[in-house]
């Protein structure tokens, strides 16, 4: 238990020093730098966007479909690391247990394909 | 030692702030930020309890998929927030009471936690010592409960097959290059070649 703890330090190291980094990047900049705050500098250039704006805009509904279809093949993925290494306990049950939970997505797989849903048109 | 129960600390306030905020938070798009972090957080408390596999599972599956579908859903949906939050008052006795439903959950597990501390051991039944977290998982999930495992795989195909049927919809008069088509035309099926005499058209 603590052994695998001691294996996760490096990653605690890299998470405060990367904690640390950020906040001097942007503390530095904010306490360094010259800020002589304007209207005209918030405001469109030209022909541009406005600079601070409502962030929700419509989308396509079409990239919520693709981001559930990652979803499920994301999951389908996650499902295959723990039976990658265990395979050779689990034997051929466990082999074609898993070959079955495949056939099963496949099967989702081609109707998506059939149906056009990964085709952006 | 005492740094297992640091980061404990850290992880366990960072995730209940953001938890915090995530509710009280104005603007949607910052709750879903403020999500993740409980993600990322909770990822780390996983860890800290020695079920790698369910942090790294809920860091690559939450953070990566899950949350994004979020601020898909927030950033899609064109509502308007203030007069969303109108209801409150409506909705207030149903949301107290499933509020006090999981208070009541939550003092059961404290109350057997105190009554019979031995209880929530078993509960716990940690991987045996030489085996890692993630084949101790492998080892029962396509074996011993098979039928669990591959009702999650005909939940998966309902789920995408349920996805598409609500949102693909093809576009009429669309006219799509078709490169196999393109590939197989011929000049002899398409290109004649005339004598045109001088002075004179087709």
């Amino acid at each position: 238990m603590d052994a695998m703890l001691l294996e996760y330090l490096p990653i605690l190291i890299f998470l405060g020093l990367a904690t640390a980094i950020s906040a001097i990047a942007v503390g530095a900049s904010f306490i360094i730098a010259r800020q002589r705050p304007d209207s005209a500098k918030a405001s469109a250039y030209e022909c541009g966007f406005d600079v601070f704006d409502d962030a929700r805009g419509k989308f396509d509904v079409r990239f919520y479909l693709v981001a559930i279809l990652f979803i499920i093949f994301d999951l389908e993925v996650a499902f295959l690391f723990p039976w990658a290494i265990t395979l050779g306990k689990i034997g051929v049950f466990g082999f074609w247990s898993m070959m079955v939970f495949l056939a099963v997505l496949t099967v989702g797989f081609i109707y998506e394909w059939k149906v056009g849903a990964l085709e952006w048109e | 030692m005492i740094v297992q129960a640091l980061a404990f600390y850290m992880f366990a306030f960072i995730a209940v702030a953001a938890g915090v905020m995530v509710i009280s938070a104005r603007n949607p798009v910052h709750s879903v930020l403020f999500l993740i972090l409980a993600f990322f957080n909770s990822a780390g408390l996983f860890v800290l309890m020695g079920a790698e596999f369910l942090a790294m599972i809920l860091i690559i599956v939450y953070v990566g998929a899950v949350a994004v579908l979020f601020m898909f859903v927030v950033m899609m949906l064109d509502i308007n927030f203030a007069e969303l939050r109108q209801g409150f008052l409506h909705y207030l006795p149903i949301g107290g009471m499933i509020g006090l439903v999981l208070l009541a959950e939550i003092l059961v597990i404290v109350g057997g936690w105190i009554m019979a501390p031995e209880a929530a051991k078993t509960a716990m039944a940690p991987a045996p010592d030489a085996l890692t977290n993630t084949r101790a998982l492998g080892e029962l999930i396509y074996t011993h409960y098979i039928f669990l495992f591959q009702a999650a795989g005909v939940v998966l195909l309902i789920a995408m097959i349920g996805a598409i049927v609500l949102t693909h919809r093809r576009r009429k008069g669309l006219r799509k290059q078709k490169i196999a088509d393109q590939v197989r035309r011929r000049p002899e099926d398409t290109v004649e070649v005339r004598n045109v005499e001088t002075g004179k058209g087709i």
